[in-house]
């Protein structure tokens, strides 16, 4: 078929933040999935929660709340460095993406280390009953998805260390890098309301 | 860099075309060889591959069927021993379903969309890539476990507590329950990239509301993956976990729930046979639009019946579960939502039928694909609404009544408008035309041999054949009926070989196709038969919903794209607006090799639990070795780059 030339794209820029990205679409594709993931493992919850009589099942004590609590206020804390790393990242400042993300993998690894101690305080096995298998279940599914970010965060900030002059469009990947964060953290609320308070309202 | 330095990269009036062509020709190959067969991320060789695949896979799903039709043919035969024919009926659900159904529509739609697009590759091509062999890994898993006596035997959907540690010891289970995560990781990981090149990579001036409705049923579709999916994974995963770890999700002794394995099931299940079934009416619309020579009645009813099909899909699980005695008042709620699917279904069928009427058809063999889908479709849709109502839902429940209603369903509803679609995509894949007398002949034998196979089927069921029998005494008044079933097993068979025949003797006999034999408006069509490596020398500018019908004499396009570098165009969501000339990936092996980990990961779950913690190292290493770029691509994209802020000035 015949062609005719209308119009001219060489102007465009070769990247841009935010829904001209297609890597922030793909990001937001995976984080529809397992976001799904969660809602559906929180459903399964309280389904199991209505099959037995008292919750947490007979003598169990809730799980305790020092750990967790300490978790969430980390994990919180952690929005700072995070936002700096977006910030910096969507002006091109390589010295800025590197301190945020770095705040982010140290924070990252104290959190994960807590984590650790979480799994301490459940007062129950994941092969005790369904009820300790729901708990296990959705802490080591938050867990998989920190310990993901953690580690896609240090290789970034490696990839950056290793490059005094990253090209811009490096810095669209520490921007969307940030935002699954903010997935992994407030993925998190719902489940510690789960894990830690509903036991404790019956 | 200057402007003068970088407008001799680009296409446009100052490049000579065939120095344009060349240099593309030359940016978008891949290696030769074996090599570049396994580091490919074009779209096209992926989605060949992955429909060859898919129909390998189907073939052999289809002899598991032929097996049994032959036991079946009389009574009381010894063909096949009970322990056998489980294998062969789970077997065969699960390689249809998984294996064949959702991944054949898949690998059309990597093939098609982007093309449809008018974009020159899919998006993050390596994550299809990924898929491709995620897929071939666990498909082939899944059947050479069956060869070594562990293939699944609890039926497609491997009810707990049969399918639970105590009544299931062995592995044959857990190969059931890991090839659902191969092969949901893979459809996952596609959705996630048909959804993004039909967002951000259409050609400009493709707003939505011109988007054609093949593309609006893949992007339906890819957000019901999204959202179906991750229930199936969580109840294979569950089942795994209180099989292999000790877990009680599914234990009733230890407050689990079994019924609760049903519901995460059909969560997935039902919304399953939507992800089967609109890639095909997508299907249907573009073969009725170029074959009734006008385009489809109705378009925005189409839309919104695609899209409520999408979203009504997901109230009906329960339907499956009418048996289980759950609360009246709930199966009445599913009993109207299952009723009420058939209004867009209606919708559709009816836009399809006055764009016929008000067409002047052109009875092709795609077309005659077209018309089987809706005479077996309705059928299906009628029985359908049937078993929607519980007293007869409870009555034909695990009878052969069910096996005919969604064999009508499926294979009428997705299967008939696939073997269209192949036939009309044909000349653009390979730039033949398939054989249209073998076609015929094709379409007759599979129309007749499904309708003989599966009709007695119905009235086996209503005189209390139940489903999932290897065997059955003489004297029940069915004798008769299974003859004829299998019968017409042979003759669909026989149907199903000629169309492929005909394609295999046409890919060397056919007719050059030229760009556009049907004379079909999408733009797919505007480029050569088969396509060239990057698809289009220049991105296509579309002004209207059939571009290829309003631009007769020449077809507008755009230009400024990179000839030197692998680059496609992103536009905006809704309108398609060009917004960003975005870097597209070269060739890599870490695709495979990621896929690779990852079914090592998944096989050494089934034999050790430890097998999740030290295989994620490997992964870890692959996917480290996917992100961080080479030296050359580093460099690449630093001569080349262009910020947002500089757009302005630049144009």
């Amino acid at each position: 078929m015949r062609q005719r030339f209308v119009h001219d794209v060489s102007g465009l820029p070769d990247h841009d933040f935010g829904s001209d990205s297609i890597v922030w679409w793909g990001t937001l594709g995976f984080v529809a999935i397992e976001g799904m993931g969660f809602v559906l493992a929180v459903a399964v919850y309280f389904y199991l929660m209505r099959e037995v009589p008292s919750w947490p099942p007979g003598s169990i004590a809730p799980p305790g709340l020092i750990y967790g609590s300490l978790f969430t206020g980390v994990l919180l804390v952690s929005a700072l460095p995070n936002h700096w790393a977006k910030r910096a990242a969507e002006r091109y400042r390589r010295r800025g993406s590197l301190l945020g993300m770095g705040g982010v993998v140290l924070l990252g690894i104290g959190l994960l280390v807590l984590r650790g101690f979480e799994f301490t305080v459940l007062h129950v096995r994941w092969d005790t009953n369904a009820y300790g298998s729901i708990v296990w279940t959705l802490l080591g599914l938050h867990t998989l998805h920190l310990g993901t970010d953690v580690a896609d965060t240090a290789v970034l900030l490696a990839l950056f260390l290793t490059d005094r002059d990253p090209p811009q469009r490096r810095y669209t990947d520490v921007s969307e890098n940030a935002d699954y964060w903010w997935f992994v953290l407030l993925a998190w609320l719902p489940i510690f309301a789960v894990v830690y308070l509903v036991p404790r309202l019956g | 860099m200057s402007a003068s330095e970088a407008s001799d990269l680009r296409d446009g009036p100052a490049l000579d075309e065939a120095v344009t062509r060349a240099r593309l020709e030359h940016t978008w190959r891949r290696p030769e060889g074996l090599w570049g067969w396994l580091v490919t991320v074009d779209h096209k060789e992926i989605g060949r591959r992955y429909i060859a695949t898919a129909l390998g896979f189907f073939a052999l799903s289809g002899l598991l069927a032929l097996t049994m039709r032959l036991q079946l043919a009389l009574p009381e035969s010894h063909l096949v021993g009970p322990d056998l024919y489980g294998q062969l009926f789970s077997m065969h659900g699960s390689a249809m379903m998984f294996l064949f159904a959702v991944p054949v529509m898949e690998a059309v739609a990597i093939y098609v969309v982007p093309l449809m697009c008018g974009t020159r590759n899919i998006a993050f091509p390596r994550l299809v890539a990924f898929s491709y062999w995620i897929y071939l890994c666990g498909g082939l898993f899944f059947f050479i476990s069956f060869a070594g006596n562990t293939g699944a035997d609890r039926g497609w959907f491997a009810y707990v507590p049969l399918s639970g540690p105590e009544y299931s010891p062995g592995k044959r289970v857990d190969t059931w329950a890991q090839m659902i995560t191969f092969t949901e990781v893979a459809a996952l990981a596609v959705s996630v990239a048909l959804i993004v090149t039909i967002l951000k990579q259409r050609a400009p001036g493709m707003s939505l509301d011109r988007m054609p409705l093949y593309l609006w049923a893949i992007l339906v579709t890819s957000f019901m993956v999204l959202f179906a999916m991750p229930a199936v994974m969580l109840a294979s995963s569950f089942l795994i976990m209180d099989r292999l770890i000790d877990t009680h999700f599914f234990n009733q002794a230890e407050g689990g729930s079994a019924l609760l394995f049903q519901h995460l099931f059909w969560f997935f299940g039902h919304p399953e046979v939507y992800i089967i079934f609109i890639p095909a009416l997508g299907f249907v619309s573009s073969i009725v639009a170029t074959f009734a020579r006008r385009p489809v009645f109705g378009h925005l009813p189409m839309v919104l019946a695609l899209i409520a099909t999408g979203i009504l899909g997901f109230g009906l699980w329960v339907h499956h579960m009418f048996a289980t005695g759950l609360p009246r008042l709930g199966n009445g709620f599913f009993t109207a939502a299952s009723i009420m699917i058939a209004i867009p279904s209606g919708v559709q069928i009816f836009c399809w039928l006055a764009t016929l009427w008000d067409g002047r058809p052109v009875f092709k063999t795609p077309l005659l694909y077209v018309l089987g889908f809706v005479f077996i479709f309705v059928l299906g849709g009628l029985t359908g609404v049937m078993v929607a109502s519980v007293p007869l839902d409870l009555q034909v429940h695990d009878t052969y009544f069910v096996v005919a209603h969604f064999h009508y369903v499926l294979i009428g509803g997705a299967v008939f408008p696939l073997l269209g679609a192949l036939h009309y995509h044909f000349p653009k894949i390979t730039g033949r035309m398939p054989g249209e007398r073998l076609g015929r002949l094709g379409f007759l034998l599979t129309f007749v041999g499904f309708n003989l196979a599966f009709f007695p089927m119905h009235i086996l069921g209503l005189s209390g054949m139940p489903r999932r029998v290897y065997t059955y005494p003489s004297g029940l008044g069915w004798d008769g009926m299974n003859l004829l079933a299998t019968i017409g097993a042979f003759t669909l068979a026989a149907g199903f070989l000629v169309f492929f025949l005909n394609l295999l003797l046409s890919l060397r006999r056919g007719a050059p196709a030229g760009d556009n034999p049907w004379g079909a408006s999408t733009l797919e069509w505007a480029t050569s038969s088969p396509p060239p490596v990057h698809a289009f020398a220049h991105v296509p500018l579309v002004r209207s919903r059939e571009p290829l019908w309003e631009e007769r004499e020449s077809l507008p396009v755009v230009t400024g794209l990179r000839v030197d570098a692998r680059e496609v165009l992103v536009t905006a969501t809704v309108t398609a607006e060009p917004r960003v000339r975005e870097p597209s990936p070269e060739p890599a092996i870490w695709p495979l090799l990621t896929a690779l980990a990852t079914t090592g990961l998944f096989i050494g779950s089934i034999y050790t639990p430890w097998a999740v913690v030290w295989g994620t190292v490997p992964v870890a290493v692959t996917l480290i070795g996917w992100f961080w770029p080479t030296k050359r691509e580093q460099r690449k994209e630093k001569a080349t780059e262009h910020a947002p802020g500089l757009a302005e000035a630049g144009a």
